[in-house]
C-alpha cells in the first residue's frame, strides 16, 4: 500500500492506540509466563520469544508503517532490507547458540 | 545543495503525506530503512555474543542473581510508552499539526532520558553493590555491552531528537522538516523493538535460565 492510500485514515490515532494496547498485553504476558508460571523451561523460553516476534510485528506495522512509502517498489524494497536483516540476525544468533551446543556435547 | 537537488526539491507531490512528498525525502527514508537492516545485523552479533558467554560467570554473579525484575520492568514500560507517545507525534504531523508533533516529541525524549536514568542508576548498582563490573565475567563483559550499545543509541536518539525539536519549531513542518521527524521517529520505535528482544532474551531469560 502506498502513503496515498494510507493518507485518508489518519483521522484517529486508533491504530496507534490499538498498537500500544497490544504491546502491553503482549508485554505483561510474557512477564507473567517467565516470572510467575513456572513451566518447563524451554517452553517458557519459546512462549516469551513468539510473544517478543509478535510485538515487534506490532511496531513495525503500526507504529512504524513499513508497509507505506511513496511508491509500491519502494514498500518492497524496504521490506526487503528489512527481512534481510532478520535472516541475518537468525543465522547469527540461531546458529551461535547450535554451534555451541554442538560444541558441549563433544567437549 | 546542487541545482538539480534543489529542482527535485520543489517538486512536491500534494497527495502524499509531506514527509514522502518530494522524491528527496521518500529516498532518504527508504536509505533509512536500509540502515536501521544493518542496525538489526549488528545488535545480533551483540545478541549471539551474550546468549553464547551467558554462562560463563566464572564465580562472578549469576543472571538469576544479579537482575531486578522492578528495575527492567519499569524501564520497559517507560520504553513502551515513549515508542506510542512518538508515534502520536508522526499522526499529528500528518495532519499538519506542529504544535501536537513538537508536544508528542517532548513526551518521548522525557521518556527516554527517565529510561536512560533507570538505566544508569542500574549500571552503577551493579558496579557499586553486587561488584559486577565489566571486567568480573565474559557473562557481564557481554551483558554491558549488548545492553549498554543499545543505551547509547538511546542517548544519541534523545540528542537527536532535541534538535528535530528545534528544527520544526523555528521551520513549521515543511518536506524537509517532516522527513527528518519521520526519520527519527522510525529510529526510535527501532530501539524499542531491540529493546523488546533484551527484555525478552536478556531479563526475562535470565531469570529463567
Amino acid at each position: 500500500m502506498t502513503a496515498k492510500q494510507h493518507a485518508g485514515e489518519h483521522h484517529s490515532p486508533l491504530k496507534h492506540i490499538v498498537g500500544y494496547v497490544l504491546s502491553l498485553v503482549l508485554t505483561v504476558i510474557a512477564f507473567w509466563i517467565a516470572l510467575s508460571l513456572h513451566m518447563k523451561d524451554w517452553m517458557t523460553l519459546t512462549i516469551i520469544l513468539v510473544l517478543a516476534v509478535f510485538q515487534l510485528l506490532v511496531q513495525l506495522l503500526m507504529f512504524m508503517h513499513l508497509n507505506e512509502a511513496d511508491s509500491q517498489v519502494t514498500v518492497v524494497l524496504q521490506k526487503v532490507a528489512i527481512f534481510f536483516g532478520i535472516f541475518i540476525a537468525i543465522c547469527v544468533a540461531g546458529g551461535s547458540i547450535w554451534i555451541m551446543a554442538f560444541k558441549s556435547i563433544v567437549a | 545543495m546542487s541545482h538539480s537537488e534543489a529542482a527535485h526539491d520543489h517538486h512536491v507531490d500534494p497527495s502524499l503525506p509531506t514527509e514522502y512528498s518530494t522524491e528527496d525525502g521518500s529516498l532518504r527514508i527508504f536509505g533509512f530503512w536500509v540502515f536501521l537492516g544493518a542496525e538489526i545485523v549488528l545488535f545480533s552479533c551483540l545478541f549471539a555474543t551474550y546468549l553464547v558467554l551467558h554462562p560463563m560467570t566464572a564465580g562472578g554473579p549469576t543472571s538469576k542473581e544479579l537482575y531486578e525484575v522492578k528495575g527492567f520492568a519499569i524501564e520497559t514500560f517507560l520504553l513502551l510508552t515513549s515508542s506510542f507517545t512518538c508515534g502520536l507525534g508522526t499522526f499529528e504531523m500528518r495532519k499538519g499539526n506542529a504544535k501536537g508533533l513538537i508536544g508528542w516529541l517532548i513526551v518521548t525524549f522525557l521518556l527516554g532520558m527517565g529510561f536512560v536514568g533507570m538505566e544508569i542508576s542500574e549500571f552503577v548498582k551493579y558496579v557499586n553493590v553486587e561488584h559486577a563490573t565489566m571486567q568480573t565475567s565474559a557473562f557481564l563483559s557481554a551483558f554491558f555491552t549488548l545492553v549498554g550499545t543499545h543505551g547509547a543509541h538511546v542517548s544519541l536518539g534523545i540528542c537527536w531528537m532535541i534538535s528535530i525539536i528545534i528544527q520544526v519549531a523555528r521551520r513549521g513542518i515543511t518536506p524537509m522538516t517532516a522527513r527528518k521527524a519521520f526519520i527519527v521517529g522510525l529510529y526510535w520505535h527501532f530501539l524499542d523493538v531491540v529493546w523488546i528482544f533484551i527484555f525478552t532474551v536478556v531479563y526475562l531469560t535470565g531469570k529463567v535460565l
